[in-house]
């Protein structure tokens, strides 16, 4: 594999030509595979503001386009740890501090019987955080996106598969980039609108 | 991911449709013939065109009108209070609590299918996953009512959460019925969060077949704007896993919560420490086979006879069977345990049981639960929609049945004899009953009629493993 370097700082390029504005170039392939060969080349070839487009998850997709790794167990361990924490320490507040109620002398910290709660609320928090992680880092709800300008791309949720490399990429041009599409066996190459 | 699973040889056999592996099992996950397109457009088709309206509407009405009971039930139940079931002191559980267990069982299998087979890799869970989970939330919103409706004063049920009220009061947190409130809310939320992530990306395909602009606007809104980028994709995989990875103890804990109800309180024929395991056996048992009766009929009037192959129903007859043992063999302990522990009482409790006023009961369940599934060794019947069906309807019935005979049976014969008494259930009993399977039922046509009911991008991928020969 060739050496990642991290996306240089990215200008907003000039636009010579009149609204509306370019959002950039998609390329529209037949099989999930040829996506897949395509999103490597565009590494390689130094593109990083492009992303894939596919009706179901393709293994290592994201990883081709420089996404190495997702977010999403960091937050739900930290859920985790805050339900679990939280639940454990409600349960004791109250049963020991709050109301306490002394039954035939056994202790009020009766850790074994806080135990079920405890694990359900680690649970509960847990899966709300990967939940809300997954939409909130990809910016969903967002009912718009330049993408869904493109006629075709009503198929991405069918049966096509998309390669979107935005204008803002330091290393897009218009003519060369679609150039580039084209080659890789594109069956169709689209302007997106902004 | 790298599976094994599915990628027998498979030849064809003279008797069947299908083509069946070495071992004369049904080999298609999937029919030969589909295509991205194709599933997308049989699937998302039918909330979008509606086929089959005349059996919707008929099924529907007999469903709501059974709902609009249970709303009459309900109704009178708050105007008069508990007193118009059958419970009385000493079998204060009476049917609701039957009821509770046997719905929160049948719920399982949602969770069941969509966490535990996940993490197994077993791929033929792939196109009954999102049915069944939306069977599971419905079955828990089912369960829920009841011990709410059997507080008494439904009205304060919110003296069950934790919240700091002005009567400085808090539940008690070492009791297992508020465990079970924590368990049962946790289930429902996670089960509806797990459910939900797997459906936007198939809300988005309906979004883009619609022709419509209400319907676009509606999916639309529904399906978030999902647009199926790489990234998108990698953290929905992601967080996905993780929450079948939540849900797999969450869903064998609900089960044990619910057992603790029982195995905590020191009563004959409930004091037990095999309870938890094999309620949860239990409720996977009836779960699937609850499955079996809702999928078998939708599968031959939509014709999904190409997604859900013989192959899954003869996988989820399997898994009956070994479920099946695993309640028989909770019985056998049962008994065993009342005769070993030479408790006079728990021996009492169990020849009661077998033999006592209710004892015909304890053996319909024996044959509903224990003996007609035995058919499911013979791969016919596993194979036979219809026959697969008739044993399920057994399973479930008998499960009800196996509730019944744990709550009733149990409570009507404690340790004073003067403390004995019969219970017998009333109209509005079994109006609640029946009324719950209506809601059920409703909650159940509302989905098939508006939700895409099988996983289309877990189908597209099933495809795409085939294409890539790992399927």
């Amino acid at each position: 594999m060739e050496e990642r370097t991290n996306p240089e700082v990215i200008t907003e390029p000039a636009f010579e030509f009149e609204e509306p504005r370019l959002y950039g170039l998609m390329a529209e392939f037949e099989e999930h595979e040829q996506l897949l060969a395509a999103a490597r080349r565009a590494y390689a070839e130094g593109y990083r503001r492009m992303d894939g487009f596919s009706p179901f998850p393709i293994d290592g997709l994201a990883e081709a386009l420089g996404h190495e790794y997702s977010e999403i167990p960091f937050f739900t361990l930290a859920g985790g740890i805050i339900g679990g924490l939280g639940g454990y320490f409600m349960e004791w507040y109250a049963m020991a501090h709050l109301y306490p109620l002394n039954v035939g002398g056994r202790p009020l910290n009766s850790w074994p019987n806080f135990i079920p709660i405890t694990f359900e609320l680690t649970i509960l928090i847990a899966s709300f955080a990967a939940f809300v992680s997954v939409f909130l880092l990809s910016k969903l709800p967002q009912p718009h996106h330049p993408v869904f300008n493109v006629p075709e791309f009503e198929r991405a949720s069918i049966d096509r598969f998309f390669l979107c490399i935005e204008a803002a990429d330091p290393k897009f041009e218009r003519s060369a980039t679609r150039q580039f599409l084209e080659n890789l066996k594109a069956s169709k190459v689209s302007e997106v609108e902004e | 991911m790298e599976t094994i699973q599915g990628s027998e040889p498979r030849t064809p056999d003279p008797d069947r449709p299908y083509p069946v592996t070495t071992l004369g099992y049904p080999a298609e996950m999937i029919g030969p013939k589909e295509t991205y397109a194709r599933v997308s457009d049989q699937i998302a088709g039918i909330p979008l065109k509606h086929p089959n309206p005349k059996f919707w509407f008929i099924g529907f009405t007999f469903a709501f009108s059974f709902f609009l009971l249970f709303c009459a039930a309900v109704t009178y139940l708050l105007a008069r209070g508990v007193g118009i079931w059958g419970i009385q002191i000493p079998v204060a559980w009476g049917f609701a609590i039957t009821n509770f267990v046997w719905w929160i069982g049948i719920g399982h299998a949602g969770t069941f299918i969509s966490a535990i087979l996940l993490l197994l890799f077993q791929k033929w869970r792939t196109t009954i996953n999102r049915f069944t989970e939306a069977m599971t939330l419905f079955a828990v919103i089912c369960a829920g009512m009841f011990p709410l409706l059997h507080l008494g004063r439904p009205w304060v049920f919110y003296w069950l959460l934790p919240y700091p009220d002005t009567m400085a009061l808090w539940p008690q947190f070492r009791s297992p019925l508020v465990w079970d409130v924590f368990a049962v809310s946790t289930y429902f939320t996670v089960s509806l969060l797990f459910w939900y992530l797997g459906v936007v990306p198939d809300l988005a395909t309906v979004r883009d077949k619609a022709r419509t602009r209400w319907k676009k606007i509606t999916y639309g809104m529904a399906a978030l704007g999902w647009r199926g980028s790489a990234v998108h994709w990698q953290r929905h995989q992601t967080a996905y896993l993780l929450l079948g990875g939540l849900a797999t103890p969450l869903v064998l804990s609900v089960h044990s919560v619910v057992s603790f109800d029982f195995s905590v309180a020191q009563l004959p024929g409930w004091h037990s420490t095999i309870f938890p395991p094999y309620f949860v056996a239990g409720a996977i048992y009836s779960g699937f086979a609850m499955v079996l009766n809702l999928l078998i009929p939708i599968r031959r009037i939509y014709g999904l006879q190409n997604l859900i192959t013989e192959r899954t129903l003869n996988n989820m007859a399997c898994v009956m069977l070994a479920t099946g043992w695993m309640v028989a063999y909770g019985y056998i302990m049962e008994a065993f345990m009342a005769w070993y522990s030479g408790d006079p009482f728990e021996r009492a409790e169990m020849w009661d049981r077998a033999f006592g006023p209710y004892g015909w009961i304890f053996w319909i369940l024996m044959t509903l639960n224990c003996v007609i599934p035995q058919l499911l060794w013979s791969r016919r019947v596993r194979t036979n929609d219809i026959a697969l069906f008739f044993v399920a309807l057994s399973i479930n019935l008998g499960m009800w049945v196996e509730r019944f005979v744990i709550v009733v049976q149990s409570l009507s014969h404690d340790f004073v004899p003067s403390s004995w008494k019969l219970y017998t259930p009333t109209f509005w009993d079994a109006a609640t009953l029946l009324g719950s399977v209506g809601l059920f039922l409703t909650l159940q046509f509302l989905f098939i009629r508006y939700v895409p009911m099988i996983s289309i991008s877990e189908s597209r991928e099933l495809i795409a493993q085939r294409k890539e020969g790992k399927l």
